[in-house]
Order: structure tokens, then C-alpha cells, then sequence
């Protein structure tokens, strides 16, 4: 086989750390730290997909291709994500006029 | 080349046809080319069943307070129309059939890199088939094949989850045909078979397949949602908690719209092989035709939102979505203008093939750009939701996407059979087919320019002129597609021998026999020239 | 179905490939894509998550103060661990360890099924505190003091994409407690050998990739807003 053989310390650390982050999120809840809350969470996930992606799923030893797979299907999500949440962003940048109607004219914000 | 014989040849050589015998050899089989058979035999059932409710459809329509049935039977008709024709016809065809059955040959292997995953995208397509008839029998859907919410999720009692399960499983024969591809196209090409020298029908391919890999599985999981909602009553969709009616809309579009590129690139892929073979020349502007083809896949998951500008949108996200769909007109007209300029000067010869790769170049056309006018946010407003849209997009997926499927069968139905269909007749049928489509949509645009809205049973009575002219081109239409229907099952039997390269192509499928062994290739290929050596056979230069 | 037999097969090589190598690369390529496909499937249900906690997210916030933290925190560990001996299961085929390649893989089974025993306990839960949308909703005493606040129609939706997400992530890994089990079948008929165990690597990459799904699933409807 092309892959390497890891040795099994490299997978027992990186459960550990995986463990940790764990531990780490799960505190940080308890912490009021507002929006970041968020940004914190989302934050530590990555990291403990990327610990995953990489050493668990062997990413760090593949192809160039199927790294740009993986990349490509995060985008793809990502266009998914933000194309739909601009609309909802932009609903509220032309408000519908208070009256629709023929007689009234429609107020402008 | 032999002439016409009344018996089938006796002895035969050992080809994927005869090489075992028995309906378990068909339905446990895993040769990618009885694959492509099976998906013929299917998808041509389809599309009488799809055809069947169209016809029906433009019966009703022969008269302004409607000929033929109640208006909550229309509403099924126009339902099950659209989504049989466009999950187990339109998005198969090309691919599962021509797909199938060429992409390993194209690229000089033996099969597909899966070929026990080919099998299941089939058994997965029948058996989500299967709902979606069960679902028209036991008293149909009149959601229109959009199931927009809540309409679809909430108020509608007909068979919404039974189809809704038949589309939710036949997307996964998609995903698979276009991972196998993919893998195929990456792994399995011949020795000396670069990307660039790949014949443009694999780059097809390829598009089409990351659109059904990338784009196919959103579709699951919202019509997944789509289903929980309406079975259990309470969902993300609905006004009534809070819901959003246009997340279901934009979910939905999300894979919807890409789905038109999977139904259009294959066929755009057969057109450029079409072309380049009767015209003796290699397609003009090869690499930009097929980074086209990429850049239609790419671009064509970023418009999505030109389905709904109207529907409550936010006019900035409109803004943006408009201005992408005018862009991905770009790489299409590229293609247009290059089949063009490939036909300049060239050596053409009109087959059968070749008579409807010329058919889908115009009518293509006409169907882009009429896209334009859709695109544009001002015009679409008042264009949404009439007849132009239904034109518009009949004029691509017929005009386009089936006028391409049957270019390619004919282009290689000798290779797939090892028989030759009647010329005459395949070109009387093309021309037929030509005439009875323009009869049946243009007036369609007619109409909807002039406010006839589409999905609706009844019309003002001043429409009923181009009404009855669309019907009668329709009844064309179904004869023109009934000739080959019957032609080309004759000519299993009774079809002149075919030779392994009737057409003079260039391309590693027509460097094995017709009919194909089992295994493709006695060796496997290696490929030392470009794509499309035609100028090089002619030894004319290019 | 009739096959030329034009060379030799090494074991578990498929007809269409040339070797070994190319084989695995197309292994390796093909269930990636499927990954990808699924990254899109999971992904459909969190886009629509991200949309109605952006608008809703008051609702969402009394949502996840109701679900047991500690409890999740412990079940995502499990899983974390499932992951472990689900890449030591892999690191055992690669090395020809038999043994140790079914001891992992039915030590990935164990895991995943406490995990998913877990699941079920906190299912029940649910149906105890009745916030279960449609089939039990009647929040009371502290359950709808955390959910009145940000409006009980919405909270329903926050409720909606609790048991779609996580009843989504329990189907694949019911599938992938399956597909585990036909691993060790196979292990035990000595199908593996260093040079060909590629499905004991594509259900390894199928069960991370589950893993991942719940690594975000676990803040995302757990750790809305803190808990101070």
C-alpha cells in the first residue's frame, strides 16, 4: 500500500486532543462571552474536524485530488449557505410599502 | 457492407448480446453496456407514461373552458407530467443510457469503476419509479412537480409522500452514475489519454456528473424535510409556526436549476461528437468548448434564485442572481458559436444524426434566449408564471435535451445493436420531429407574452386558435417520435449488419466491434493522437 | 456472464482495473465523493438551521437549554473514542493484525452503540418533558420557562431540527454499525490482507465521517448561547 503505516501514539494524541477541545467547548458554554459564544463553538468544531479530516482520515498522506474534493464539497456548502442567508439578509433593505393600494400612495421608508 | 437480410445472422461473433442468455443474465448483469440497455428499456417507458399525460394535457386544452377532464385532474396531469419527465426520463437519459454505454469504451477500459453500484443506480431508479407510479394510480399529486410549500407539505391530501419517496430514492441512482463517472474519468482512461485528448462527450459527462454529485443530494434532503412536515404536521416550511415558504424555494432551486445543466450538458456533449463526425472536422475551439462545459457545471449552481424573484425574494439577492444567469448564458453560446464555426467549411453530410445535432443548435438557441428575457428581473415579473416559461423550457429540454438524446442514439445505435436503422426513415422522423415541435411551442411563447398563465385548466377564449395550433403540432410531434420508437426495434432484427466504424468517426468505441465483446477491448488501447483527427485522415491540414 | 481470464487476480482485485493500485486509488476516490455527497445531503438540513437560527435565535437558545449538556458532552466523547478504534481498526488491517482488526471493529460497534442507547434515553426524555413537535408538544413548568421567551411556535422549529438532525445522524450510524458488522464477517472469513482492505478503509472514512457531522451537531444544538 502507498499509506504510510501511523504509529498508534499519533491516533491515541489526537484522540486526546479531541477529547480536550471537547472539554474546552463544553466550558466555554458557561462563560458569557456573547456573539463569540458562536464564534468559539464554531470554532473548536473545525478544529476537531480538522484533527479528524487529517489524521484520522488520513487526509495529510492523500492525493491532491481528493483534497480538493473535500474543499470543494465544504464550498459548495458554503455558497449554499450564503446565497440563501443574503437573501434573507437583504429582505429588510426594501421593507414592502405599508399600502398596497390604488388610491394611497406607498409610504417609503 | 451487407445488404438488408429477413434472418438474423446465424453465427454471429461473441459480443455483449449473445454472450449469455436468460432474463438473470439481463437483470444480474454487470456489464455496463446491458446496464445502458436496461436504463433504454426504462427510460423509454418513462417517457410514453410522461408523453401519455402531455397528450391528455393539450387534449384538455383544445377548448377555452377545458376538453377532457375536471380541473383538479389537471392539475395532476401537469404534475406527474413534469416529474416523470424530468426525474426518470430527462435526467437518466443521456447519461444512464449513452453514459453508461460509452464512457468506459471512450476512455478505453473494460467497465465502469463500479460496476455493482452501476447496477444498483438501476434497481435504486425502478424501484423509485415504482412509488412515483403507485403514487399516479392511487390518485396522483397536484402539487406541480415544484411541490412548493405549504401548499405541498400542509394542505394538499393527494399522494404527496408516495412521490415524494420515489424522487427521494431515484436521486441516488443519479449520485451514483455520477460518481462512477467521475472515478471512471479520473482512474480508468487508456494509456496516452490525456484530459485534452479526451473525446468533448466525456468532458460532458464530467460536468454532469459533479452537478449530480454536488447538487443531487440537497434535493434529498429537502424533499426529505418536505416529507417529515407533511406527515407529522408541523415543519420549517409553514407560515403557521413561523415557517418560511421560500427556504423550501430556495432549498428546492438549489438543485433544481443545476438539474436543467444535467439534463443539457450530455447533450451538448453528443451535438459536439455529431458535429465534429459529419462535418469531417475537429470541433473549433476544443479546450474552450470543454472548459465550457466545466464552467456551466460551476456557474450553474449560482442562479438558482431566478426561479423566484417573484415570489418574495429580496430584490438585492434578485440583483445578484440575475446578473449570474446572464453570465452562464456565456459558456452555452460559446459552445453555439464554436459547433458553428466547426460547420464553417466543412465536409457535411446529413445523416439522421446530424439532422437533429443541426435541430438542437437552433432550437437550443431560441431556448437561450428566451432564458435572457427571464433572466432579466423587469421582464421576468411579468413572464412568470405564463406560457412563455413553458416554452422556454420545452424548447430546451425537448428541443434541446431530446433532440441531443435522439441524435445520439441514432449516431450509435450501430455500435450499441451492430445494426443499421433505415436512413430514410430516421431522416423523415428527424424532420417530423422538427416541424411538430415548433408547431407545439412557439405558439406558446405567443401566448404567454400575451398574459396565458401556465397550470391552468381554462383560458380566455381568445387563446383558443394557438391553443389548437399547439395541440395539432403536438399529435406531429407524438408521430414523429413513434417512428423511431418502431424503426430502430425493427432493426434489432432485421437492420442491415453494421460495420465497426459506419460513420467514419474518430473515438476508441468505434475501434472495437459493433456490437462491442463483453469486455470492450481484446487489448486496451493506447491513445496517440488528438481528439478528432478528422483533418488528419482528409490530409487536408488544419 | 461469460470473462476472458486475461491475467492472473490478485486477491480482492475487480476485473476492470489493471492492479491493485489503481483499484484503491478508485476506492479511495469514489467513496470520498460519496462523502461529498454527503456533506451536501447533512448540509441541506444545516443551511436551513442556520437560516431560522439567525431569525429565530431567542427561540433556539431556550431550545438547547433544555437538552442535558453534560450528557451530550459524554456521548460525544463515546463517539470521539468509536472514531479511535475505528482508525486503529484500519491501522490493524494495514499491518495484517486479524485479531486486532476485529477486536476494533467490534470495539467501534460497542461505542456506537452506547451512543446510540444514549440517543434514545434522551429521545424519551423529550416525550417526558413534552416538547416533542406534533406528536407531544405541551411544554410546562421549567421546559416552558425556558422556551416562552423566545416564543413557543418558534421553539417548536428549534425542536423540528433537533430530532430531524440528530434522527438523521442516528440512521447513518445504524447503517454504520451494519456495515461494521459485515466488516467482521469478512475479517473472520480472512478476506483482509495488507495489500487489499480497502472496504475495512472505506467504512473507516464513512464512520469519521459521521463523527464529524455530530462534532458540529454537538455545539450547534447543545451549546446555543451559553449556559451562565
Amino acid at each position: 500500500m502507498s499509506q504510510p503505516i501511523v504509529p498508534q501514539k499519533t491516533y491515541i494524541l489526537v484522540f486526546l486532543g479531541l477529547i480536550g477541545l471537547t472539554i474546552l467547548t463544553t466550558g466555554v458554554a458557561f462563560i458569557d462571552l456573547g456573539p463569540f459564544n458562536t464564534v468559539a463553538a464554531l470554532a473548536i468544531a473545525f478544529s476537531k474536524m480538522m484533527l479528524v479530516v487529517l489524521f484520522f482520515m488520513g487526509v495529510r498522506h492523500s492525493s491532491g485530488l481528493v483534497r480538493i474534493m473535500v474543499v470543494a464539497g465544504f464550498f459548495w456548502l458554503a455558497l449554499l449557505i450564503a446565497f440563501t442567508m443574503s437573501d434573507y439578509r437583504t429582505r429588510a433593505w426594501t421593507p414592502a410599502p405599508d399600502a398596497w393600494s390604488i388610491t394611497a400612495p406607498p409610504t417609503h421608508p | 457492407m451487407s445488404t438488408a437480410t429477413l434472418e438474423p445472422r446465424v453465427h454471429a461473433p461473441r459480443n455483449y448480446l449473445n454472450a449469455d442468455y436468460g432474463w438473470k443474465s439481463w437483470l444480474f448483469t454487470l456489464d455496463h453496456k446491458r446496464i445502458a440497455l436496461l436504463y433504454l428499456a426504462s427510460v423509454t417507458f418513462f417517457f410514453i407514461i410522461g408523453g401519455s399525460f402531455a397528450v391528455l394535457m393539450r387534449i384538455h386544452l383544445t377548448e377555452p373552458q377545458g376538453a377532457l377532464v375536471q380541473p383538479e385532474t389537471y392539475n395532476k396531469l401537469f404534475t406527474l407530467h413534469g416529474v416523470v419527465m424530468i426525474f426518470f426520463f430527462l435526467i437518466p437519459s443521456i447519461p444512464a443510457v449513452l453514459g453508461n454505454f460509452l464512457v468506459p469504451l471512450m476512455v478505453g477500459a473494460r467497465d465502469l469503476a463500479f460496476p455493482k453500484l452501476n447496477l444498483l443506480s438501476w434497481y435504486i431508479y425502478i424501484v423509485g419509479g415504482m412509488f412515483t407510479l403507485y403514487s399516479a394510480i392511487a390518485g396522483g399529486v397536484d402539487t406541480g412537480w415544484t411541490f412548493y410549500t405549504p401548499y405541498s407539505s400542509t394542505y394538499s391530501n393527494t399522494q404527496v409522500t408516495a412521490v415524494a419517496i420515489g424522487v427521494f430514492i431515484t436521486g441516488f441512482s443519479s449520485i451514483l452514475t455520477g460518481l462512477n463517472f467521475i472515478v471512471t474519468i479520473h482512474k480508468m482512461r487508456a494509456p496516452g489519454l490525456t484530459w485534452f485528448r479526451m473525446p468533448l462527450f466525456l468532458w460532458a459527462m464530467y460536468a454532469t456528473s459533479i452537478i449530480m454529485v454536488l447538487g443531487t443530494p440537497v434535493l434529498a434532503i429537502t424533499i426529505f424535510l418536505l416529507a417529515l412536515e407533511h406527515l407529522f404536521h408541523v415543519g420549517i416550511f409553514s407560515p403557521a409556526l413561523g415557517g418560511d415558504p421560500l427556504l423550501f424555494q430556495h432549498l428546492f432551486w438549489f438543485y433544481s436549476h443545476p438539474a436543467v445543466y444535467i439534463m443539457i450538458l450530455p447533450a451538448m456533449g453528443v451535438v459536439s461528437e455529431i458535429i465534429a463526425c459529419f462535418s469531417r472536422k475537429r470541433i473549433f475551439g476544443y479546450k474552450i468548448v470543454a472548459f465550457s462545459s466545466v464552467a456551466i457545471a460551476v456557474l450553474g449552481f449560482l442562479v438558482w434564485g431566478h426561479h423566484m424573484f417573484v415570489t418574495g425574494q429580496s430584490v438585492y439577492a434578485g440583483l445578484i442572481f440575475s446578473m449570474l444567469s446572464f453570465l452562464v448564458a456565456i459558456p452555452s453560446a460559446i459552445k453555439v458559436f464554436n459547433w458553428t464555426a466547426t460547420l464553417y467549411k466543412g465536409s457535411i453530410s446529413y445523416e439522421a444524426p446530424m439532422l437533429y445535432a443541426m435541430g438542437f443548435i437552433g432550437l437550443f438557441t431560441m431556448g437561450g434566449l428566451t432564458g435572457l428575457f427571464l433572466a432579466s428581473l423587469a421582464t421576468d415579473v411579468h413572464l412568470n408564471g405564463t406560457y412563455f416559461i413553458v416554452a422556454h423550457f420545452h424548447y430546451i429540454m425537448v428541443g434541446g435535451a431530446v433532440m441531443g438524446y435522439l441524435g445520439g442514439i441514432h449516431f450509435w445505435w450501430p455500435k450499441i445493436s451492430g445494426r443499421m436503422y433505415p436512413n430514410m426513415w430516421a431522416g423523415i422522423a428527424a424532420v417530423i420531429i422538427f416541424i411538430g415541435f415548433n408547431l407545439t411551442f412557439f405558439p406558446q411563447f405567443i401566448l404567454g407574452y400575451l398574459g396565458m398563465p401556465r397550470r391552468y385548466a381554462f383560458y380566455p377564449a381568445e387563446f383558443q386558435v394557438l391553443n389548437v395550433m399547439s395541440s395539432a403540432g403536438a399529435t406531429v410531434l407524438g408521430v414523429g417520435y413513434l417512428i423511431p420508437l418502431i424503426y430502430l426495434i425493427w432493426s434489432m432484427r432485421y437492420g442491415p449488419i453494421a460495420e465497426p466504424n459506419p460513420w467514419g468517426a474518430t473515438g476508441l468505441e468505434w475501434k472495437t466491434p459493433s456490437p462491442p465483446p463483453t469486455e470492450n477491448f481484446a487489448e486496451i488501447p493506447v491513445v496517440t493522437e488528438e481528439a478528432y483527427a478528422y483533418a488528419a485522415e482528409e490530409g487536408s491540414g488544419d | 456472464m461469460t470473462e476472458p481470464e486475461s491475467h492472473a487476480h490478485p486477491i480482492g482485485m475487480a476485473h476492470q482495473f489493471e492492479d491493485l493500485d489503481q483499484q484503491h486509488e478508485a476506492d479511495t476516490l469514489g467513496i470520498w465523493l460519496f462523502l461529498v455527497t454527503e456533506i451536501m445531503f447533512f448540509g441541506g438540513v444545516f443551511a436551513a438551521y442556520a437560516i431560522y437560527r439567525w431569525l429565530y435565535f431567542a427561540a433556539f437558545e431556550g431550545g438547547s437549554h433544555i437538552l442535558d449538556i453534560k450528557l451530550g458532552a459524554a456521548n460525544t466523547i463515546v463517539l470521539l473514542g468509536s472514531s479511535l478504534t475505528m482508525v486503529l481498526a484500519v491501522r490493524s488491517a494495514q499491518t495484517g493484525n486479524r485479531r486486532a482488526l476485529i477486536g476494533f471493529l467490534i470495539s467501534t460497534m460497542f461505542l456506537g452503540a452506547i451512543f446510540l442507547g444514549v440517543k434514545a434515553y434522551e429521545y424519551d426524555q423529550k416525550f417526558v418533558e413534552h416538547v416533542v413537535p406534533s406528536l407531544d408538544w405541551a411544554p410546562q413548568g421549567d421546559a416552558l420557562a425556558k422556551l416562552a421567551p423566545g416564543g413557543l411556535d418558534h421553539a417548536q422549529i428549534y425542536f423540528f431540527f433537533y430530532f430531524a438532525m440528530t434522527g438523521l445522524h442516528a440512521i447513518h450510524m445504524v447503517i454504520g454499525m451494519g456495515l461494521l458488522f459485515w466488516l467482521v464477517l469478512r475479517a473472520r472469513k480472512d478476506s483482509f490482507t495488507p495489500h487489499y482492505f480497502a472496504p475495512v478503509e472505506v467504512v473507516g472514512l464513512y464512520w469519521h465521517f459521521v463523527d464529524i457531522v455530530w462534532i458540529f451537531l454537538f455545539p450547534l444544538l447543545y451549546l446555543i448561547g451559553g449556559r451562565y
